[in-house]
């Protein structure tokens, strides 16, 4: 069972408590209705499935309730950041050096 | 007398506390503290069950958790009774019925035990093969046969009366395994300040110290300090030490499953407490101690009863004091098992010989035996073991050939070597690596944070260990925050530093035999079995493990998996590491359903929703249907009515009288704010902002790919305030589809989201004497056609409790709902039903409310839709506002394939024969007479026998649908094929009259 830290409760509960709702930092366009089929298919139906590092959203569903961000490993399942929804999206390569340093105090 | 092979002053069992059990019917004595393979050894019984396959006779291998044979029934009473209980476990309780298993008529004269003859018939991989033809006699004559010979045990009847426990538990650093690591470790994390929880499978803290002689630390006898060591712990505020706990589990980011086996062991029942309690510990850091298992010689009939682990022989000695024979041979590739011999010698106990397959065991070891005068064979090999039900002799030969000696035992002591157990590391998805020179793998990169610690990390000394550990524990616990205490030194001594080990078959057993040397006891898996799989191709170790058999038994390999590796890296010409290793998956050792299921089950499995009418409903004769997790009154037949008699009453009296129907599980959903009324727009078809205080209207919601996601009514009760409902199933998931967009698309809206469904019971008014019924009860609303039209809402009181009165009809007659707070609603229903049912007026349930809707056409999201209908194809998109700039599946329902011609779309199907009712779910097709596969239009989505039309109606999606209006279509069943009309959906009241009654 995973370990999430809420940004907005600033604890970090268990998994139970919440709800994975796909990719992060896809916008709806504001245009929605004028876009291409090409543009509408991008935004709703393409996704990456990476192995490694994936952006997701999750919703503290049986905590505040709010969704927010998170960038995760799919194969370690290691939770690298969480932060609010709106927030810009972190600097992976920073985050991955980030990683390294705390394996090698480790 | 506690059995004739206990020895007085040998082991720590109090002689004079016993214990009675029966064994396959004969009473025995034992020992308070015994293991039921304790006591069975100390009354001379080696013989407790037949194999798996073959049904060899089996005896007690091993003294711990990873027991492949010595599996049996063991009961307390008609109902707590358990099949495949390991021996060397499970401790004995007085009054304890324990039964051998898997033999017919008896253990020592068994039927089956004439698959052992057949076997060379029976070799891997034969149920593969021959079961393969004819095809049709699988059903018939294979499968029922595999069944029955299959499996171990019998499953108990009756129902587990148990009740299991289930606790959260945190700590800083996690130590499983109490052996003298894990103490060491647990003892410096505490000591240091951490919350500290340590846990071991045995009855007493210890590991190896059970069965070790000679070991001191500091000063102390090893066993000694252990029990003193873990009273230490234990009266520290700041650590839990749990014995008879199995940490069977490694899961993501620390969660680690316990369990706790509180009352298996108990003489008598406390109910009080919980047969086994599960465990789930988050830790900040675990440290694994689970030390290493001893692994069994490859050789000829090496499964003999009699035949047992060299561990196994000085733990029955050391610590149950019983001998596990009186004469014991012992044959070894590692050092350990000599100490066996010494221990044994010691006590009494005539050992024959040590048969050594290396030449040159470890110095010290040697000398020691010469001094107790034990004949030492070394470069020998036992080629065969006789005896019937126990082994009687050893065949001995020098490696490379020669004549065997015959030596004359009536136990054998095997080891060759340990392995160490990364089960836990593996499972915390660490990589284990291999150490070429002690032919052993090992924890490699770590995934989680975690540390192995002691033999479980390959750590072979005692000192060694012990200074590991005592860093590991520190380490953790400053790492977890722990910031006092003392550093703790401990100084360990022990007899002798062991070397050696083999893995694979042993001299005999090799290439070019066929002998029966068994690798895993569970499966019956041989040397050979695995090379014939190898022959026939299997390169893989996990192909070779599936084609054999070999660890996919309940002790999961724990003692085969490494020699069965060894020989397909033998038999495939390749290094150990490149053949690869199984992977580990939880749990460690098997773990109750109980244990896992806990208090999930009965009532609580899942539990039931209901309603607040629920009490009235079920004194009023309901029949309930289960709606998600909701309890729904479906009708309520009265004397001498079935389901249909009810049903067509209740539909007639709602259009000529009226009904009460509860509707109390509808979602509802309070959308408060300015932008409220902005945020319908975006989350439904309709326009909202047109929508007056006071006036409901009903709206679609789609998905952003156009599809219809959910419906229901929404009420506008202030220019700030909606008051929605949803369908019943789709009340969470609205909420959830709500909330996402508002909290990520639309964040700049003002608007608050509160859930209410359980807030509000709903009692549906409907029919011709609605407005009757309700009138004297209403205060503070006009219920007149003009003041208070279809589809308006007001804020009163009825009944003198504030409701929120709703004129809006699911039937299509003149109808109400009342919502009242949740606790008025049975009050409210009561006090409504006391005028309705004078005026001859009844309750309705969900079918009834099902067959008016689809009389009016009306649909229901999620049986008339599926996911893949657009609002038109679901004849909805007069609910579609032309003029918004966007709602969410805007953009979706202008996808091509949307727009496209000949979409399927909702109909109604009249049956050309009025009075057959078509299955739901039926297929449609325009020629019955094409041939197969046939062309299929659509399903049957809704169908019901119509009183009030006087004939079956049903809707049902169709291809280019509407424009076949008035065609004759067909519907194949099984026996005979129904001719069908399409027509519009409304059946009743095409008009539409009624309504506004």
């Amino acid at each position: 069972m995973l370990l999430i830290y809420c940004p907005y409760c600033e604890e970090e509960r268990s998994e139970l408590e919440f709800r994975n709702a796909g990719d992060a930092h896809i916008v709806r366009p504001t245009n929605i209705a004028e876009i291409s089929d090409e543009e509408f298919e991008e935004f709703f139906f393409l996704r990456q499935n990476p192995k490694g590092l994936i952006f997701e959203r999750w919703r503290h569903i049986h905590g505040c309730g709010r969704f927010f961000n998170a960038a995760r490993d799919t194969v370690s399942d290691r939770f690298y950041t969480t932060y609010k929804a709106g927030e810009p999206k972190p600097d992976v390569a920073a985050i991955l050096k980030g990683e390294q340093d705390k394996g090698a105090a480790r | 007398m506690s059995g004739a092979n206990r020895i007085a002053g040998s082991g720590r069992l109090t002689p004079a506390r016993t214990a009675r059990f029966t064994f396959d019917g004969r009473t025995l004595t034992a020992l308070e503290g015994d293991t039921v393979a304790s006591a069975l050894l100390a009354n001379g019984i080696h013989l407790v069950g037949r194999s798996f396959k073959y049904h060899r006779p089996r005896g007690i291998l091993s003294a711990g958790a990873e027991e492949p044979n010595a599996l049996l029934d063991v009961s307390r009473d008609a109902a707590r009774r358990q099949p495949n209980v390991r021996a060397t476990v499970q401790e004995v309780f007085d009054g304890m019925k324990v039964q051998s298993q898997n033999r017919w008529p008896s253990l020592a004269f068994d039927v089956g035990g004439f698959n052992d003859l057949l076997s060379p018939f029976f070799a891997a991989g034969f149920y593969y093969k021959t079961f393969m033809w004819p095809k049709a006699a699988w059903h018939a004559i294979y499968e029922p046969f595999i069944r029955r010979a299959a499996g171990l045990g019998v499953a108990p009847t009756e129902a587990d009366p148990d009740h299991y426990a289930s606790r959260y538990a945190h700590c800083d650093v996690l130590v499983i395994g109490a052996g003298v690591a894990g103490l060491s470790a647990a003892l410096a994390a505490a000591k240091a300040g951490a919350k500290v929880i340590i846990c071991d499978e045995q009855p007493e803290v210890g590991g190896a110290l059970r069965y070790e002689s000679g070991t001191t630390i500091d000063g102390k006898d090893g066993w000694d300090w252990a029990q003193t060591t873990a009273k230490t712990l234990a009266a520290m505020d700041n650590v839990t030490v749990l014995t008879r706990t199995t940490g069977f589990g490694y899961y993501n980011h620390n969660f680690v499953g316990l369990v706790e086996r509180v009352t298996d062991h108990l003489p008598a029942l406390d109910k009080a407490l919980p047969r086994e309690r599960l465990w789930q510990v988050r830790a900040k850091k675990v440290i694994l101690a689970n030390g290493s298992i001893e692994r069994h010689m490859v050789f000829a009939n090496n499964d003999r009863p009699g035949i047992m682990l060299a561990s196994a022989g000085r733990t029955y000695l050391n610590h149950y004091g019983v001998a596990v024979g009186s004469k014991v041979g012992v044959y070894t590739a590692h050092d350990s098992a000599y100490e066996a011999a010494f221990d044994l010698k010691r006590a009494g106990v005539a050992v024959p010989a040590i048969v050594d397959c290396r030449d040159n065991p470890g110095e010290a070891v040697l000398a020691e035996a010469r001094r107790l005068g034990i004949e030492v064979l070394t470069g020998h090999s036992v080629v065969n073991s006789g005896g019937k039900l126990r082994v009687s002799s050893i065949s001995v030969a020098r490696n490379g050939g020669g004549s065997a000696r015959k030596i004359a035992v009536d136990a054998l002591l095997v080891s060759s070597g340990w392995t160490p157990s990364v089960h836990l590391f593996s499972q915390s998805r660490g990589k284990v690596k291999f150490d070429a020179a002690t032919q052993r793998f090992l924890p490699g990169t770590y995934l989680q944070d975690c540390l192995s610690i002691g033999a479980c990390n390959g750590t072979d000394d005692l000192q060694a260990t012990i200074d590991e550990a005592l860093a590991a524990g520190e380490l953790t616990a400053r790492a977890a925050g722990a910031e006092g205490g003392a550093q703790v030194t401990l100084h360990g001594d022990n007899a002798f530093s062991w070397t050696g080990g083999m893995i694979g078959a042993a001299e005999g057993a090799g290439p070019d035999t066929s002998v029966k040397a068994f690798i895993d006891f569970q499966h019956d898996v041989c040397a050979k079995d695995i090379r014939l799989a190898v022959r026939e191709g299997m390169h893989s170790i996990e192909h070779i493990k599936r084609f054999t058999t070999n660890g996919m038994a309940s002790d999961q390999g724990k003692l085969s998996n490494m020699h069965g590796l060894a020989i397909a890296a033998e038999a495939l010409g390749k290094d150990i590491p490149q053949v690869g290793l199984t992977t580990f998956r939880q749990p460690y050792t098997p773990v109750t359903f109980g244990a896992i299921v806990n208090h999930s089950r009965g009532s609580l499995f899942d539990p039931a929703r209901k309603t607040p009418v629920h009490a009235w409903e079920e004194a009023h004769g309901a029949a309930f249907e289960d709606v998600g997790n909701w309890k729904r009154a479906w009708f309520y037949p009265k004397a001498g009515e079935g389901m249909h008699e009810a049903v067509a009453r209740e539909c007639k009296t709602v259009r000529e009288v009226a009904g009460l129907f509860d509707a109390s599980t509808l979602g509802k959903i309070e959308v408060v704010g300015p932008d409220a009324a902005q945020f319908l727009n975006l989350m439904y078809t309709n326009a909202w902002d047109t929508l007056k205080p006071g006036r409901c209207r009903y709206g679609i919601m789609l998905r952003d790919d156009g599809f219809v996601y959910d419906d229901g009514v929404v009420g506008r009760l202030a220019e700030d305030r909606f008051h929605v409902t949803t369908t019943t199933g789709g009340a969470p998931r609205v909420m959830n589809h709500m909330e996402d967009y508002l909290q990520t698309e639309f964040p700049h809206l003002k608007v608050w989201l509160t859930s209410t469904t359980e807030q509000w019971a709903v009692i549906a008014v409907q029919g011709p004497k609605a407005r009757e019924i309700i009138a004297p009860l209403v205060e503070g609303i006009d219920l007149s056609n003009e003041a208070f039209p279809h589809m308006s809402v007001a804020e009163g009181k009825i009944c003198g409790v504030p409701t929120r009165l709703f004129r809006m009809s699911f039937t299509g007659e003149l109808g109400f709902e009342v919502n009242v707070p949740a606790d008025y609603g049975q009050a409210a229903w009561e006090a409504i039903w006391e005028r309705a049912e004078p005026m001859g007026a009844c309750a309705y349930g969900t079918e009834t409310m099902h067959v008016l809707r689809a009389e009016k056409g009306y649909i229901i999201v999620g049986q008339d839709t599926d996911g893949t209908l657009t609002p038109d194809d679901a004849a909805l998109s007069w609910a579609v506002s032309k003029k918004k700039a966007d709602f969410v599946g805007i953009r979706g329902l202008k996808r091509p394939d949307l727009v496209k011609e000949g979409r399927k779309q909702l109909v109604g199907l009249l049956t050309k024969d009025p009075n057959v009712v078509l299955e739901e779910g039926a297929q449609i097709v325009a020629d019955p007479n094409q041939p197969k596969p046939m062309t299929m239009l659509g399903h049957v989505t809704s169908s019901y026998w119509s009183e009030n039309c006087g004939r079956s109606i049903a809707l049902a999606v169709v291809a280019g649908g509407r424009a076949r209006l008035g065609q004759t279509l067909y519907v194949p069943m099984a026996d005979r094929t129904i001719a069908v009309e399409v027509s519009d959906m409304v059946f009743f009241d095409k008009e539409g009259g009624r309504l506004h009654g």
